[in-house]
């Protein structure tokens, strides 16, 4: 305990450094993959047959294989089988490859989700827009897409909080993220070897960040409350 | 001249022809009630008049200028049929209020938005926006409703619903004013306030089109009454003749299974 207490500077200095590539895989993440969903989601759900077998198809292989194969595929095919690792070395290579397999991985999964939250809009609503000579455009901004938002927000919440604790799978590939940071301290890392309690400590980071993530999507939640 | 032309109107779902060459015309000001029962093709006429649905044969003509044609689908581009079809408004069952806005908001988003599209517009913002909602506060309070204009629709019974639904119907101004089952959705006490409120418009010689299965109201606020059975006008009158001598057996008996009602 006393070593624990001694170590602890330096370890919570380490598990900062690790937390913010974690935070920052997980909003590039939210960034990317919210309004990338959008988009496949209208191409799963094109009237135009090929388009939308096709959409359904990609949406069929990424939430039918691990998060983590894809991210060992995405990083390592170039390099080893094209002989070409267009990622480039390091870091900044590292969290690319996550970066884009984790929005692809999510997006696909919003999109579902919002395909979902589109197709439960009773047909009523698009009609009243249309006998009132509003475009289709203008339906979905001004009518529909609100009460979309309004339905999909508690899926998406469950997501969203399944993304913060699946940024530590991009660990795989040694992305120097929270997880990686905290088993450093079992090899030896700043003068400190064979420390398993850092590893442990930073579920006190994911439980926190996801306390904060509750909240704010539960305000969300209130805020769409004034209608039904 | 007729406010209304409609001619040879036949529509058909998959191998279901709902309506067998509807034609009918209507004057300035007249009250049509569509009478018959479920499956009577009603409803779809109603849909294809809204542009809702396309019709396979026949035209539609408003004050004279064809609004549709399907021997000349001339592939009509969206933003004219969007013009077109403010011709005629729609006042749903399911009212089909927007759940996000109040009631005044319901009433005015679709003027808004299309004041927007009119040349013009920036500079003259603020007195159009206040002028679409000093309508849509005349129009609701007509409809008896000027205290809950900044109410949602979930905080109001399905009449006050209803009610809402017909001013914003009613401020675009349509030349023809449609009503799809207004009042099949509402208990008893409800629909009566529903139904006072069509009668005040017909009274204002509003030129409506009501789908209802209200018999009583149809016989009294209408102008005509279309009889439709399969897909057809069966007959074609004054309330008094369709409901007090009418030609056909088949609205003889359509009719009689509505006095066995209590």
């Amino acid at each position: 305990m006393k070593l624990m207490l001694q170590q602890f500077p330096v370890v919570f200095q380490a598990l900062n450094v690790g937390f913010l590539q974690t935070l920052k895989l997980f909003l590039i993440t939210g960034l990317g993959a919210i309004p990338l969903g959008l988009v496949i989601a209208f191409g799963s759900m094109s009237r135009f047959k090929p388009l939308s077998a096709l959409t359904r198809l990609v949406i069929w292989v990424v939430r039918g294989t691990p998060l983590m194969i894809q991210l060992l595929i995405i990083y390592y095919f170039p390099g080893i089988v094209l002989h070409n690792n267009w990622w480039g070395g390091g870091e900044s290579g590292r969290f690319l490859a996550s970066a884009i397999a984790f929005i692809f991985n999510y997006a696909c999964y919003f999109s579902e989700i919002y395909r979902g939250g589109i197709q439960s809009i009773p047909k009523g609503q698009q009609e009243a827009g249309l006998v009132l000579g509003m475009t289709r455009g203008q339906i979905f901004y001004k009518v529909t897409l609100l009460q979309v938002v309004k339905r999909i927000v508690p899926p998406m919440s469950n997501e969203i909080i399944t993304l913060v604790k699946d940024t530590a799978l991009a660990r795989i590939i040694a992305l120097q993220e929270i997880i990686w940071a905290g088993q450093s301290f079992m090899k030896g890392s700043h003068g400190i070897a064979g420390a398993i309690w850092p590893l442990f400590f930073t579920a006190v980071y994911y439980l926190l960040f996801n306390g904060v993530v509750t909240v704010a999507l539960g305000r969300l939640e209130k805020r769409l409350d004034y209608f039904r | 001249m007729a406010i209304l032309d409609v001619k040879d109107i036949r529509k058909s779902f998959g191998q279901t022809e709902v309506l067998k060459g509807i034609g009918f015309s209507l004057e300035r000001g007249q009250v049509l009630s569509l009478i018959g029962s479920s499956g009577s093709g009603k409803t779809t006429l109603l849909r294809c008049l809204n542009f809702l649905e396309t019709p396979d044969t026949g035209s539609i003509a408003v004050n004279g200028e064809i609004l549709f044609d399907a021997a000349d689908p001339a592939a009509l581009k969206e933003a004219e049929i969007r013009r077109r079809r403010l011709h005629f408004g729609l006042v749903f069952q399911s009212f089909n209020l927007f759940p996000q806005y109040t009631a005044l908001e319901n009433v005015t988003l679709a003027g808004k938005l299309l004041a927007k599209q009119q040349p013009g517009f920036a500079a003259r913002k603020k007195e159009i926006l206040d002028r679409i909602d000093g309508e849509a506060r005349s129009l609701l309070d007509r409809m008896g409703l000027a205290d809950r204009a900044g109410s949602y629709p979930h905080q109001l019974s399905g009449g006050q619903q209803q009610r809402v639904a017909i001013a914003r119907a009613l401020a675009l101004r349509p030349d023809i004013l449609c009503f799809d089952e207004p009042t099949s959705a509402l208990d008893p006490e409800l629909t009566q306030e529903v139904l006072r409120v069509i009668r005040t418009l017909a009274e204002e010689r509003v030129t409506m089109i009501i789908v209802t299965h209200e018999m009583a109201f149809a016989r009294d606020v209408s102008s005509r009454v279309l009889f439709m059975d399969g897909g057809l006008v069966v007959e074609d009158g004054p309330p008094e003749r369709v409901f007090g001598a009418p030609t056909q057996e088949r609205t003889r008996r359509f009719l009689d299974s509505y006095t066995g009602r209590p």
